[in-house]
């Protein structure tokens, strides 16, 4: 078991554990001991503390950013000099930059889009996955290839089509939210198909049978039978779509103008391109607070995800 | 219940197949029935209700095909079988109208000059060269004027001389109106309308003083003007169109202007008068791309770093995540689930705050890393062209290793362990028997995600565009493109940012994405699935 792991390595680390190690010549049997620990599992150690550094930075940075009232870009690299909340609240008080609206138009963009694309991949992947039909594998293989074409290909046409849209419609045309998570939906099918497609095949069609013979119809097997049993990857698909309409610029900074409509990466992109470095804490500020729902609801779901990650390759 | 018994007795008999139909309508339940009632009924009051908002503002197609839509879709869900239409339908309207039909709709607009300049039609390009370019007629007669408003627009309300009263706005040219009360020469009620107070006119003076509201529909006939809100004089256009020969004429300086045929009108001299207008310009995009210097120069270098850009962060995250899914992947280290943490903390942090963040991090005179860890240098991380290329491979490492790490600790874990053990009892050295055996099963488990993470980065606009905004800027080219731009920052550029937004190049440099994105995953599935026969 040893070596076989000790093959995973391809390199060992060249520096020399003697110098690094405890300099104790006379105590020869706990100098071999620990350098079977770091040839062991030692040095995996070190290289652990290199990439947390190297990770975690950014974010310690950031965060102590955001503690450092009233300050700029310069004052920032004074990690923790300051502890206060004050970039918080000012953050709340700018005209200029609606934060909370921000924050709740993010929310309710990511919400809906999110929700309605779980909605519309789910129905899609169990007709994929249930039922045999002509047209079968040709919708199989249109939705793989619209996945290598992401919407914001096509950025310059919806903005176009949503200004026609809006001279007609204003209320889901340019500048409105429910348009933009109209545009959202339709990557729905692209993006979630194919992930959800192959976790109800592993569903066994014995399931819905028993169900059928016991008298249930599609609709009934579908909702209360199927969904339930294949909520892992729902709330995998679900995390995955609002994680990426939270970070979603291009479309949304194209298509909503006024800034109490806007969504966090836009109004934030915004503020640092107009301030650059004057307020920087305040910006910290806003940044910790936009990161804290994906976080801590991915940190929540870690499990759920890696699994989902990983299914989307090897099963 | 009941009707198990009945089902599986006689199967094929016609009572079987009712009572079969029979249960499966019970299995849907009244409820889902009401709600499949509510939720189509709506949707054909909406498409009825668009239709008749379309069928008013003269888009007979879209208005034809919106109708069309709700009734086959209500037929989908109304009819019996065609059961997968039902479950395909709600997704398949918003893909067709959101991905197809807009990537066909870009096609289309390469196709055409649409951009700052040319955005609307002919007409309206007409009329307004003649609204920019309005003098005052010397012996105008004065009109008594009565600003009015309807929903947002404003109007004028005017008595002539002979005492006639007109109503006419910017988009509908004066005409006689009925039922409106005048009092000393004034209009002081309008049905439909409501009269602007002095406050009011104060307020909207910016507006009020550029609005022209036509005489009649010919451009040539002048328009109201008013300066105080009080009276309106006639003006009329330094510009006379001569609708039969199709041309504008400058009566100050007798120059003619001519239908160009490329969406403007123009001078024999060549000398163009905008606004123009939208026309096709057939593949004038795409020749102006390839044979323009300062087009294509740029374009050629973009799309050499927007591969090389791909590439490169496909390989760094790959051979770090590898080589740290490999360190860890040892049971007898201890706290890895702790390392693990936060090691895949960059992957949860919203990929543009990141990049924002590390734009402030990697500023030349603020930065932290300027100041703290290179003690007080100044290095142009994100202003010299090589060294932003650098930093944006080095933040891209930063956001992606975890992904990396996850799935390649996954599929590791999913290679069994004997196969290494027998490599070895067959002779192989440790780093063989990985590189021969594992490595291999571990690619075609990863590869894949490793085209989907190159198609992913190949578009990757949020890094580039927060990090350094694409630049540093590349002077000498023709359009606003810098040196760390890929393709879809520059589409972005081109289309939205700056005033001049051409619209018609942006999508003719889409087309081209497409093209490079379809090439690339056809030949990367092609050799996927070849490297998945081999094993």
């Amino acid at each position: 078991m040893a070596l076989s792991q000790r093959t995973l390595t391809p390199r060992q680390p060249t520096s020399d554990p003697v110098t690094r190690g405890t300099p104790t010549p006379r105590a020869p049997t706990r100098l071999r001991s620990f350098r079977r620990w770091f040839s062991q599992t030692g040095w995996r150690h070190l290289v652990g503390v290199a990439v947390v550094i190297f990770a975690a930075f950014p974010l310690v940075y950031v965060f102590s950013a955001s503690l450092n009232p009233g300050g700029t870009l310069i004052t920032a690299n004074t990690l923790f000099g300051n502890l206060s909340l004050q970039s918080y609240v000012d953050l709340f008080n700018r005209p200029q930059q609606p934060f909370a609206a921000w924050y709740v138009n993010t929310l309710f963009i990511g919400f809906s889009a999110s929700a309605g694309s779980v909605m519309l991949g789910a129905l899609a992947a169990y007709a994929f996955s249930r039922m045999r039909f002509t047209g079968r594998r040709f919708g199989l293989i249109t939705i793989l290839l619209v996945q290598m074409f992401p919407q914001l290909l096509a950025m310059v046409a919806i903005f176009l089509l949503m200004l026609s849209i809006g001279e007609i419609f204003p209320a889901i045309g340019l500048n409105s939210q429910i348009g933009l998570i109209m545009v959202y939906l339709g990557g729905a099918l692209g993006v979630n198909t194919y992930l959800m497609y192959g976790f109800f095949n592993t569903i066994p069609v014995s399931i819905d049978e028993a169900a059928r013979i016991d008298g249930a119809g599609h609709a009934r097997i579908f909702f209360t039978i199927i969904l339930p049993l294949v909520s892992p990857i729902l709330a995998v698909v679900a995390l995955l779509s609002l994680v990426a309409t939270l970070s979603e610029f291009v479309i949304a900074s194209v298509l909503l103008r006024d800034p109490e409509k806007q969504t966090l990466a836009v109004g934030l992109y915004q503020f640092i391109s107009q301030e650059t470095s004057q307020n920087w804490s305040v910006f910290a500020a806003g940044a910790v607070l936009a990161a804290i729902i994906p976080v801590a609801l991915f940190l929540a779901l870690q499990r759920y995800i890696v699994s989902g990650l990983v299914a989307g390759s090897v099963k | 219940m009941s009707t198990l018994t009945t089902t599986r007795t006689d199967d094929r008999s016609a009572d079987g197949r009712r009572a079969r139909r029979t249960a499966e309508a019970a299995g849907v339940g009244w409820k889902l029935l009401l709600l499949k009632i509510i939720v189509l009924g709506l949707l054909n009051a909406a498409s009825v209700y668009a239709a008749m908002v379309l069928f008013f503002n003269e888009r007979w197609l879209i208005g034809t095909l919106v109708v069309v839509s709700g009734a086959f879709l209500t037929w989908i869900y109304f009819q019996r079988g065609a059961l997968p239409a039902k479950y395909l339908a709600p997704g398949v309207v918003f893909l067709l109208i959101f991905q197809v039909f807009v990537i066909l709709y870009s096609g289309y607009v390469a196709f055409t000059n649409y951009g700052t300049g040319h955005n609307s039609t002919k007409d309206h390009a007409i009329h307004a060269i003649m609204l920019q370019t309005q003098d005052r007629v010397p012996d105008s007669p004065t009109y008594q004027l009565t600003v009015v408003e309807r929903s947002g627009e404003l109007g004028f309300a005017v008595t002539t001389e002979a005492g006639e009263v007109l109503l006419g706005s910017a988009e509908t040219p004066l005409d006689d109106v009925r039922g409106a009360v005048v009092e000393d020469d004034r209009v002081v009620q309008v049905p439909d309308h409501e009269v602007l107070s002095f406050a009011e006119l104060v307020d909207r003076q910016q507006e009020l003083t550029t609005l022209a509201v036509p005489l009649s529909d010919d451009p040539n006939a002048g328009a109201l003007r008013t300066q105080d809100g009080q009276r309106a004089y006639v003006y009329t256009s330094r510009f006379v169109y001569d609708e039969a020969a199709d041309t504008l004429t400058n009566t100050q300086s007798g120059e003619t202007y001519t239908d160009g045929g490329e969406g403007a009108f123009v001078t024999a001299a060549g000398d163009q008068l905008m606004p123009g207008w939208r026309v096709n310009v057939g593949l004038d995009n795409f020749v102006r791309a390839i044979t323009e210097e300062s087009i294509r120069g740029p374009l050629l270098y973009v799309t050499a770093w927007t591969f090389a850009f791909a590439f490169l962060s496909v390989a760094t995250t790959f051979i770090l995540g590898l080589f740290l899914a490999i360190v860890f992947n040892d049971p007898r280290m201890k706290s890895r689930k702790y390392y693990r943490l936060i090691m895949i903390l960059p992957y949860a942090f919203p990929g543009f705050l990141s990049a924002l963040v590390w734009a402030g991090m990697m500023n030349q005179e603020f930065g932290f890393i300027n100041n703290v860890l290179f003690g007080g240098a100044s290095i142009p991380w994100l202003s010299d062209p090589w060294l932003a290329k650098l930093s944006i491979l080095i933040v891209n490492l930063w956001l992606g290793f975890p992904y990396m790490f996850l799935v390649c600790t996954g599929a590791l874990q999913s290679i069994p362990e004997e196969l290494t053990e027998a490599a070895q009892m067959d002779g192989a050295r440790p780093f063989q028997a990985f590189r021969q055996i594992k490595f291999p099963l571990l690619l075609v488990s990863i590869a894949p995600l490793l085209i989907s993470s190159f198609a992913f980065n190949f578009n990757n606009f949020n890094l580039v565009y927060m990090l350094t905004g694409g630049g540093p800027r590349d002077i000498e080219a023709g359009i606003n493109v810098g040196s760390t731009d890929i393709l879809i920052s520059m589409v972005y550029k081109v289309a939205f940012v700056g005033s001049q937004s051409d619209y018609g190049l942006a999508s003719a440099f889409s087309i081209l994405i497409f093209f490079i994105v379809g090439t690339i995953s056809v030949i990367a599935f092609r050799r996927t699935r070849a490297l998945e026969e081999l094993n």
